[in-house]
């Protein structure tokens, strides 16, 4: 137990730098194949094609400038590159996608990871709606705020379980109908909104989702109640979050002290009772 | 030289993907007028929401020359209906001017209607025959002209400003109005994919009536009885499209009704029973109920994201489950609202601030005193 | 001759290997169709086929069938018609029947197909997000007037005298007297259970039911039984009755033979008479007179919401905008399907108009006038089904009644014999051995359990209508189209055809 309480306050002192500076690092390593391109007033049919085209040829790192509203981008992508985004990229960024990395250096709009297979998307700033939608593996990690119905039909199987980390807060609906994975919520941020919505985990029936911070039980759904963390719990969030931390400079400190709250839901067949033959 | 940088200028192209309708909206709340280049510059980055089938500006300050008369803008699909719309308009109103609406050649615009304005106001003896106030006298003209006199629409009615929408890009159809040669200190812009109505320029987005125009992404479900209810109240819904309803709703919420603005939206939007019950303040409870009861037949339900401009401001407003995209910013004292976060950054590259508003809560902007 | 000429209509058949002689049939019939005499034996003809004896014969060993005896057919005088005249011919009088008609006119409700959203616009999930069905019945005003105080808005004239149903589906009135207590107290408890309400019928109000005063509707009805301050002020609402729709124009019946001591107490008239309710109110005879009682009412209850029950006849849109002119809060629409206790047939069968289209031109007409805000419309008369209240409130009705429904959920099986006070299942008599059989919590579970299964229903089909909340669905006839109806019903219904 102490020696796990150790490696969490070592990795508070690891404060990590901003994305941007990230991709620079990353940039003036090793010899990669690294393309840098001015996507400003590109229509997103060529742009998108041209990446594919940049991946195909063996680029390992491409940097996007002058995105914004560019829609698409990494969808069906399966190979193992790495996208930077400087600007808004437009909606459903990572489709599909099975392995890529896409960093956002602004904010996200909707569909981020839209039912993502594998591979990881951090947004430095904020995401829309519908983030995760029937996400299948991965991870999304977003600095700031979160949009409505985050996480939905989330599912998971064996080792393939996705994740998704806000460092903000949500809208209503989060893990709506989730049959897997795991949320994590972290609530930073000075305005006096509610961490999270309404509808929380309406119709889950698994997975987990983690919030730091207050939420009454007018907030949860039907088939979802508030769970103690256990060591499994610790363990998971302590990895999550020092991952996050490494990503996005967001850190909670001790995750046992951190005033996580778990839901899970408590029933998998919630809907056992509602038909006649 | 990077790799890739061959492939780094390339055109925008004009592809049609399906995907819903766009809205955006800029006001400056100082009143200070701008081009309504901004409101098509906006326009463009949310061209994939559109088909082509439609699109529509609606510009605040425009006419300072004639800013105390009512500034008509009527579409004529023939000289027949002109002539008898004119004759209608001279013996109700008293008109001041009276001119073709500029445009210029667009590739993309094509068959357009006649396009006329009239600057007018009610004529007194007319107002007093009636026994009515002028803007009631207005919405009925209004309201006869397009149920009564063929192949003629009004499609803008207040003092003012001007609804300007055609079948086309929304970039198109602000090219083809010649808008960046106005200057107002709100703009609202719409770019459509219909697919209850055909493309028709009066199906066109923005709706108006009076000084409201709106703007709206989604589908209203309860379209059926909301016109039912409107038409209790003298509203004809003539234009085909559900987005007729919400800017008869707010005229009549608010103008008629009297309800400040944040409780109209209240009533569209309306807040579940479950958080009216939960309410601490009593007052605020009982006035949650009785709106919802006294309004339940104006209760917009359905998907909807709506951008709408009046003579004091411009709101933004989404359903009471947030099923449609909304996202506003401010930057000094210029508020933006669009379906995409990229509506408005393209151009407002730096806002102070920026975020989505919940379900059901507005973003309102208001002309300074 | 003999004096009853006519067949059996079913035949018992037991099939006596299987019987075990435990004459739990015997006990169980209310119509004396069982003895036995070395074996079980069956008199035929007293079979109405309720079914209580098939349910209870631990051996399955009876059957109950219809009489094969072959007729002659004839599409004009079919056999019913032949029976009624042989019936007429035998002792003079009015044919009675019970329940609602079964002659095959038409049912608007299934010519009526409901829309569903695909792709231009999202259905809503009923199982994962809020789907609202709270109702509130009674006047409303045209607009809220608005105040600022403190920075805060309020209610000027807030809406307080409305009642709050969770579900817009109540129990229509079923007079204490046709059916027994035991049912009076099953409707009451679901009534409470559910957040809805139930209707006392003309029969007064049980003593025993005051603890569920907030979950009923008093009726006053033109026999006045029953009707004193206290039952005025017991329930939520009064409501008038004018009529019913299962036999318009005429007052209601209770045969003497189901009014025994408490029924008697309870309606305040000697035991064994029959009562038979005047046509008319006879306080009413014009409509300035419905808005006198109305508000004789109001001011005997300190002003709670009064209902007007009306039968649906050829002038019910006018008829509608009379009532609401004259006070009332709340419009009660009886279609013709409606059930009765007892009825003349030539009355339940050949009188009145379908509730589909009454609910349409009434809703209609009354926004035509602007006055749609001044009342609620409840539906009832052949509501069958949760696909029925969703089509009547998408034509105009705030909420549905259910009478038959709600019994043939206690074990009704329609046999339109109530008015001989015999119901084996306890539901409409008054027999002490047969009305003990009801229990009021297990009636009210079902009730509970049946009004439940319509609500799941009628969610997943506003989330297919794309809608959460029901009152984006109430008058709204665009989302219902027509399948084979003619085109001057349809027109009148407002409801386009399918494929417009």
């Amino acid at each position: 137990m102490t020696r796990r309480l150790l490696r969490y306050s070592t990795s508070s002192r690891q404060a990590c730098r901003r994305g941007f500076k990230m991709a620079k690092t990353a940039a003036r390593e090793t010899e990669r194949r690294t393309a840098t391109v001015d996507a400003a007033g590109v229509y997103y049919r060529e742009l998108n094609e041209l990446i594919r085209g940049l991946v195909g040829e063996g680029c390992e790192e491409i940097v996007l400038n002058g995105v914004n509203g560019q829609r698409y981008i990494a969808d069906g992508l399966t190979d193992e590159v790495r996208i930077i985004i400087n600007g808004v990229p437009g909606n459903d960024l990572g489709a599909f996608m099975d392995g890529p990395v896409v960093i956002v250096n602004d904010n996200a709009q909707d569909g981020v990871g839209n039912t993502m297979n594998s591979g990881k998307i951090v947004v430095h700033g904020h995401a829309g709606d519908v983030a995760g939608y029937g996400m299948r593996g991965g991870k999304i990690f977003v600095a700031g705020d979160i949009g409505y119905r985050v996480g939905i039909h989330m599912k998971s199987y064996r080792e393939q379980v996705p994740m998704i980390v806000a460092g903000g807060k949500a809208g209503d609906f989060f893990g709506e109908y989730m049959a897997g994975g795991v949320l994590v919520l972290l609530g930073e941020g000075s305005d006096e909104r509610p961490i999270v919505g309404q509808y929380l985990g309406t119709g889950m029936h698994g997975g987990t989702i983690y919030v730091r911070g207050e939420v009454s039980e007018a907030q949860l759904g039907r088939e979802v109640r508030t769970f103690p963390l256990d060591d499994d719990d610790l363990e998971l969030l302590g990895g999550l979050l020092e991952e996050f931390a490494s990503d996005t400079g967001i850190d909670v400190g001790d995750v046992a002290r951190a005033g996580i709250v778990k839901m899970r839901p408590f029933s998998h067949r919630p809907y056992g009772n509602m038909y006649v033959y | 030289m990077a790799f890739g940088d061959q492939f780094s200028s390339w055109r925008v192209d004009t592809g049609k993907v399906p995907s819903g309708c766009g809205i955006s909206g800029v006001m400056n709340q100082d009143g200070r007028p701008f081009s309504g280049d901004a409101i098509i510059e906006s326009m463009k980055v949310l061209h994939d929401r559109g088909n082509g089938l439609g699109g529509g500006f609606a510009g605040y300050g425009i006419y300072p020359l004639h800013k105390d008369n009512y500034a008509i803008h009527v579409m004529f699909e023939d000289p027949a209906g002109k002539a008898a719309c004119e004759e209608l308009l001279e013996r109700n109103l008293q008109v001041e001017a009276a001119e073709e609406i500029p445009t210029k050649p667009v590739e993309g615009i094509s068959d357009p209607p006649l396009l006329y304005r009239y600057f007018a106001d009610p004529r007194s003896e007319s107002l007093q025959a009636e026994g009515l106030a002028a803007d009631d006298f207005m919405v009925k003209l209004v309201m006869t002209i397009n149920t009564t006199v063929p192949g003629t629409f009004v499609f803008s009615s207040g003092k003012n400003m001007g609804v300007f929408k055609a079948v086309g890009f929304a970039e198109d159809v602000g090219e083809f109005y010649r808008l960046p040669e106005y200057e107002g200190y709100t703009w609202i812009g719409h770019g459509r994919f219909p697919t209850n109505t055909p493309g028709w320029w009066g199906g066109a987005h923005p709706f108006n009536i009076l000084d409201w125009a709106v703007v709206h992404n989604g589908e209203i479900s309860s379209y059926g009885i909301n016109k039912r209810y409107l038409e209790m109240f003298g509203y004809r819904c003539t234009l085909l499209t559900d987005t007729e309803v919400m800017a008869y709703l707010f005229d009549l919420l608010i103008r008629k009704h009297g309800l400040p603005l944040e409780l109209a939206c209240r009533v569209m939007a309306a807040p579940f029973w479950k958080n009216i019950d939960a309410e601490d303040d009593p007052e605020g409870k009982a006035l949650d109920a009785s709106l919802r009861m006294v309004y339940s037949s104006a209760l917009v339900n359905g998907p909807f994201a709506v951008v709408v401009g009046y003579s004091r401001g411009m709101l933004g407003l989404n359903d009471r489950i947030k099923l449609r995209p909304l996202v506003a910013a401010v930057k000094g004292e210029t508020v933006y609202i669009s379906s995409e976060e990229a509506g408005i950054r393209q151009i407002c590259a730096k806002p102070d601030r920026v975020w989505a508003p919940p379900a059901g809560t507005p973003v309102v902007g208001k002309l300074k005193e | 001759m003999p004096g009853n000429i006519l067949p059996s209509e079913f035949l018992v058949q037991v099939d006596h290997q299987r019987c075990r002689r435990c004459k739990r049939c015997i006990l169980n019939c209310g119509f004396g169709v069982f003895d036995f005499q070395n074996m079980t034996t069956a008199d035929s003809s007293k079979c109405v086929a309720c079914h209580r004896c098939v349910t209870f014969c631990p051996e399955e060993a009876i059957t109950i069938v219809p009489n094969p005896l072959s007729f002659r057919e004839h599409s004009s005088f079919d056999v019913d018609k032949r029976k009624a005249i042989w019936k007429q011919a035998q002792s003079p009088g009015m044919i009675l029947t019970g329940m609602g008609t079964e002659l095959p006119w038409l049912n608007v409700f299934d010519h009526l197909l409901i829309d569903a959203c695909q792709v231009t616009n999202p259905s809503i999930d009923p199982l994962r997000e809020p789907m609202e069905m709270r109702t509130y019945l009674g006047r409303k005003p045209d607009r809220l007037e608005v105040e600022k105080t403190d920075g805060h808005y309020r209610a000027v004239n807030p809406v307080e005298n409305c009642i709050e149903l969770d579900v817009p589906i109540m129990f229509s009135g079923m007079s204490y007297g046709s059916v027994s207590l035991n049912t009076h107290k099953a409707l009451a408890i679901a009534a409470f259970r559910l957040g809805t309400v139930m209707n006392t019928g003309e029969g007064g109000l049980h003593k025993e039911l005051y603890p569920y005063r907030d979950s009923i509707i008093v009726q006053c009805a033109s026999g006045r039984f029953g009707v004193h301050s206290d039952y005025l002020n017991a329930g939520v609402a009064v409501e008038i009755k004018i009529g019913q729709g299962a036999k318009p124009g005429i007052g209601g019946h209770l045969p003497g033979e189901k009014i025994g001591r408490e029924v008697s107490g309870t309606r305040m008239i000697p035991v064994g008479t029959d009562a038979l309710s005047p046509a008319p109110h006879h306080d009413i005879y014009s409509i300035e007179d419905l808005r006198q009682l109305i508000y004789a009412l109001k001011e005997a209850t300190g002003y709670k919401p009064v209902s007007v029950k009306i039968a649906t006849v050829h002038n019910v849109a006018a008829i509608a905008s009379g009532i609401a002119r004259a006070g009332a809060d709340i419009i009660y629409l009886d279609g013709f399907r409606g059930g009765t206790g007892a009825s003349p047939a030539v009355v339940r069968d050949h009188v009145g108009i379908p509730l589909e289209i009454a609910l349409a031109v009434v809703d209609n007409q009354l926004r035509t006038e602007g006055i749609r805000n001044w009342v609620s419309i409840i539906a009832a008369g052949g509501i069958r089904s949760s696909a029925d209240a969703a089509k009547a409130i998408a034509l105009g009705a705030d909420a549905v009644g259910i009478g038959t429904a709600a019994l043939i959920a206690m074990g009704c099986r329609l046999c339109q014999k109530c008015y001989t006070g015999n119901c084996s299942w306890g539901i409409a008599t008054q027999r002490p051995e047969l009305t003990d059989r009801l229990d009021p919590e297990w009636g009210a579970d079902r009730l509970v359990n049946l009004v439940d299964s319509w609500t799941l229903e009628i969610k997943e089909i506003l989330g297919a209508l794309g809608v959460n909340a029901i009152e984006s669905l109430r008058g709204n006839r665009e989302r219902l189209r027509a399948l084979g109806l003619d085109q001057t019903t349809a027109e009148i219904l407002d409801v386009k055809p399918a494929g417009m």
